[in-house]
């Protein structure tokens, strides 16, 4: 009798505490979505207001015509910038992307501890190196004393892409499972044998993610480029021992003039310029989806 | 149909083979630790050429590390030790100038998991052959293996296929038909069936009566009613506990299978597939 009595005594509504903890609850959600929507309202702004100011420009001859004489009132066009970008980051690109996979590769499939720790730490302080220090080296070391040359360029970016394609390999290798690489060495491959056949194509899709992410983080870098390839013609240059011209570092230049033309024309490069990262980013993202389904079915 | 004790089974069984039989591994006082544990000690035994030898014994007894001894997968692992001595042959598999990688190429080995490469059936078969040069009729090599592991029928239609596609038992018996491709002389089995449903252990089984005309076959179970069905000889594996409570696998006892499970000469064995422990 006793335990009927008590069953029907049990209360299910909330008592002081649990309101009380409930509402900590809701003020600690609360400021967590408020952050979020923080980060979210920054980059909308950053867009709106770059799209705003450099949309009016944006046509075919912009995107496609020489750079314009300095104080003219012709608006010109950014083609050469774009060809010059295209071919900095991709000189930049084919030196960082073998050398960052082949770091990644040692670090996580061949080197011992003693090895693999002073390594990472080098790899992870170039992470955190500034910008305008890799160009200051890249200047003394390449460009002092020659002329500035778009090779100059794509060295200091390959040396901002390379930690940063290392790290992306390295954590798409930690993700391939330990009994594949069982499974190749049980066969009678070789160590390297293993990472070529098995171990590289399964992680394959993570490395050109982790790459184009690279590509977009470089495509926007400035210091890199501003000592080895600022100063460059008007025109189509398509020779990369020759100062190329360039996106980021032209931006800059516009903006510090005094024309307020050459303002409007820095906010449409911009503009170009963000939306070439943006959409490469998103396409990364997008591959990187793709793959992961392909490999694990 | 109520399960058969291990020992109904092993009784059933055919007596084993002739009384002269070629030593493929002969095992003298090995010692296996890992850092400053010791996985297993003092076996000897020796394992005689195309016979199924079944390893069993309860979790932790040191059945996996003897195994991956025989090939050297265990190479692989950190702060691995081996001590005593692995006759393949009347060679030292750890002596001077052994190549692991040569070791492996003749002695093959199946996981406990399947694991397929994220490739196509084919390739899967065929990637081993290729970086080892037997290039030459790989589509019949590819055929042979696969008709080895008794998949062929299943796949032939879709060898182009990825061989993630395929069900957990099929997986399996491509990880044979992979080993099987380049022609080893010994197939080491590392549980193969334990993560599969009993169907697929069913054919799984059934095929290893088959491999044994070929092959020298090493499985590691924790199944023994598996032991009493495929193996010829038995070796049961037990955990001793010394005084200062470390550890380690010792063999206890190595016989024909039928004997083994029926007239057990060890105390430690008896109640082991009596299930009275373990």
């Amino acid at each position: 009798m006793a335990a009927v009595e008590q069953a029907l005594t049990i209360d299910l509504r909330a008592g002081a505490r649990a309101r009380r903890r409930r509402l900590v609850n809701r003020i600690a959600e609360a400021i967590a979505i408020l952050a979020a929507a923080v980060a979210v309202a920054m980059l909308v702004w950053v867009v709106w207001s770059v799209a705003e100011r450099g949309a009016s420009l944006i046509s075919w001859s912009f995107l496609t015509g020489d750079l314009p004489i300095p104080f003219s009132p012709e608006v010109g066009g950014i083609g050469p910038l774009i060809v010059g970008s295209a071919i900095v980051v991709g000189i930049a690109t084919a030196i960082a992307l073998p050398v960052g996979v082949l770091i990644a590769l040692f670090l996580e499939e061949f080197a011992s501890n003693w090895l693999r720790v002073p390594i990472q730490l080098a790899i992870d302080l170039m992470t955190g190196l500034p910008s305008i220090i890799i160009a200051i080296f890249v200047f003394s070391a390449l460009v002092y004393g020659h002329a500035e040359n778009g090779v100059a360029g794509s060295l200091g970016l390959a040396i901002v892409m390379i930690p940063l394609i290392t790290r992306a390999t390295q954590e798409v290798l930690r993700l391939v499972p330990s009994d594949q690489r069982e499974g190749a060495l049980a066969l009678g491959a070789s160590r390297w044998r293993t990472v070529v056949g098995v171990i590289l194509p399964a992680s394959l899709g993570g490395i050109l993610t982790g790459t184009v992410l690279a590509v977009a983080r470089a495509v926007g870098e400035t210091a890199p480029l501003l000592f080895a390839t600022g100063i460059f013609g008007r025109t189509l240059q398509l020779n990369p021992t020759k100062a190329m011209p360039n996106m980021p570092v032209q931006i800059f230049i516009w903006s510090e003039s005094p024309d307020p033309l050459d303002h409007r024309r820095a906010w449409a490069t911009a503009l170009v310029l963000m939306t070439l990262v943006l959409v490469m980013s998103l396409v990364a993202r997008i591959a990187l989806n793709w793959s992961r389904r392909n490999t694990t079915r | 149909m109520a399960p058969m004790r291990p020992v109904d089974v092993a009784a059933q069984t055919e007596p084993s083979t002739p009384q002269s039989r070629e030593t493929v591994f002969d095992i003298q006082g090995l010692k296996a630790s890992y850092g400053s544990n010791v996985a297993v000690k003092g076996v000897d035994l020796e394992i005689y050429r195309n016979l199924v030898t079944a390893v069993i014994g309860p979790s932790g007894c040191g059945k996996s590390t003897f195994i991956r001894c025989l090939n050297r997968m265990n190479d692989e692992v950190p702060g691995f030790r081996q001590e005593g001595k692995i006759l393949y042959h009347g060679i030292d598999l750890y002596g001077d100038g052994v190549d692991q990688i040569e070791v492996r190429r003749r002695i093959g080995m199946v996981f406990q998991r399947p694991n397929p490469f994220p490739k196509t059936i084919y390739d899967n078969v065929a990637w081993a052959p290729r970086i080892l040069g037997l290039k030459k009729d790989l589509d019949e090599r590819v055929e042979k293996a696969l008709k080895g592991a008794a998949l062929w029928d299943e796949v032939k239609d879709r060898l182009k296929k990825s061989a993630l596609a395929l069900s957990g038992g099929q997986q399996q018996r491509l990880c044979i038909a992979r080993a099987i491709a380049i022609e080893p002389e010994v197939l080491l089995l590392d549980e193969p069936a334990s993560a599969l449903d009993p169907i697929a252990t069913a054919s799984i089984e059934e095929l290893m009566h088959d491999l044994k005309t070929d092959y020298t076959l090493v499985i590691v179970t924790h199944n023994m009613q598996q032991a009493a069905r495929v193996a010829d000889r038995t070796a049961f594996f037990s955990l001793d506990v010394d005084e200062s409570g470390q550890g380690a696998g010792v063999l206890v006892e190595y016989d024909e299978t039928g004997k083994l499970f029926t007239a057990p000469s060890d105390k430690r064995t008896e109640d082991y597939v009596t299930g009275r422990f373990g």
